[in-house]
C-alpha cells in the first residue's frame, strides 16, 4: 500500500540519510563546480570578448564542469526524493546550512580559499539563521 | 583580472541567484507534494515528474538561478557566493510579511536578523583570495639547476 507523502512516518535514519544525500552531492557538485569556472576565467570578461557563444562554449567544453554538473543533478533528485518523503520545511534549512558548513570546509581545504575569521563567523551566522527561519 | 570589490551588475547577479533558488525550491515542494509517493523501486516516475507543470517552472527558475550562480562564481569565491543564496531565505520571509501579510514569529525575524549580518559580514570582505601567479613567473632554467644538484649530492 502507499501512504501518502504528507503522512508517510518516514524513520530518523532514512531522513537522515536522504538529507546526507543531497549535502554530500551538493558540497561535490559546487566544489567541482567552482574549481571548473575559476579554470575557465571571468565569464563577463570571455562574453565582452567572444560574446555569449563565446562563453557557453568556454563552460560547456570544461571536463570538470560536467563532473560538478553530475554530481548536482544526483543532488537534485536527492532533493526531489527527500520533498517526496520529507517536509519542505525540514529538508530546505537542514540541506542548506549543512551545506554551507560543508562547502566552507571543502573550499578551503580542496580550492585553497581563504576562509578567514570574517568568512567562518558569517557561515555559522548564516546557518543558525536558516535553522530558526525554518522553525 | 580579479574584482575585489563588486560592480553594481555583480550585484544584480547576486541579487537573482539569491532570488531564483527559494523560488524555485518552493515551486518543486509544490509539485511533488501533489504527487503520489515515489519510493527508489520505480525510480522513472522522478522524470516523469519532471514535467508537471509546478515542477517545470520550479526547473525554469532553478536554470535561472544557475546560469548567475556559474557567472557569480567565475569572479568570486564558493565562499563568498554560497551566503547570497542564503539571503534569498529572508526575501522570501519579508513578501511573505508584507505581501501575503503572514504572521513572523520572534524566531524567525531572528534569523532573518543573523542572515543578514551574516550576509554583511561576507560582503564587506574581498570577494575573491588572491592568488600570486608563481607558477607562470618560475624560470625553468634555475629550477633544472636545482635538481641537477640534487642529483650529483
Amino acid at each position: 500500500m502507499i501512504i501518502p507523502a504528507s503522512v508517510s512516518p518516514t524513520g530518523f535514519w532514512a531522513a537522515t540519510a536522504m538529507i546526507a544525500a543531497v549535502v554530500v552531492c551538493s558540497t561535490t557538485g559546487e566544489v567541482l563546480t567552482a574549481a571548473a569556472m575559476k579554470s575557465i576565467g571571468d565569464l563577463d570578461d570571455i562574453r565582452a570578448h567572444s560574446g555569449l557563444k563565446g562563453a557557453i562554449r568556454a563552460v560547456i567544453t570544461c571536463p570538470l564542469f560536467f563532473a560538478g554538473v553530475s554530481f548536482l543533478a544526483l543532488a537534485f533528485f536527492s532533493l526531489l526524493l527527500a520533498l517526496n518523503h520529507l517536509n519542505l520545511s525540514l529538508v530546505a534549512p537542514a540541506s542548506a546550512s549543512l551545506t554551507l558548513v560543508t562547502n566552507a570546509i571543502a573550499g578551503k581545504i580542496f580550492l585553497k580559499e581563504n576562509v578567514d575569521r570574517r568568512r567562518w563567523t558569517a557561515a555559522v551566522l548564516v546557518c543558525i539563521g536558516v535553522y530558526l527561519l525554518a522553525h | 583580472m580579479a574584482h575585489h570589490t563588486l560592480l553594481p551588475r555583480q550585484y544584480l547577479i547576486l541579487g537573482l541567484v539569491a532570488v531564483c533558488a527559494p523560488l524555485g525550491d518552493t515551486c518543486l515542494s509544490r509539485g511533488m507534494t501533489n504527487m503520489p509517493a515515489i519510493t527508489l523501486t520505480h525510480p522513472l516516475t522522478l522524470i516523469e515528474a519532471v514535467f508537471t507543470p509546478w515542477i517545470a517552472v520550479g526547473i525554469a527558475l532553478l536554470i535561472g538561478f544557475f546560469a548567475s550562480y556559474l557567472t557569480a562564481l567565475s569572479w568570486a569565491d564558493l565562499t563568498f557566493v554560497l551566503p547570497a543564496t542564503a539571503f534569498g531565505n529572508v526575501i522570501v520571509a519579508l513578501l511573505s510579511r508584507f505581501w501575503l501579510h503572514e504572521a513572523i514569529s520572534l524566531e524567525r525575524w531572528a534569523g532573518i536578523v543573523l542572515i543578514t549580518v551574516g550576509v554583511g559580514f561576507v560582503a564587506h570582505g574581498p570577494s575573491l583570495t588572491e592568488r600570486p601567479a608563481v607558477a607562470a613567473e618560475l624560470p625553468t632554467v634555475p629550477l633544472q639547476e636545482v635538481a641537477q644538484e640534487e642529483q650529483a649530492r
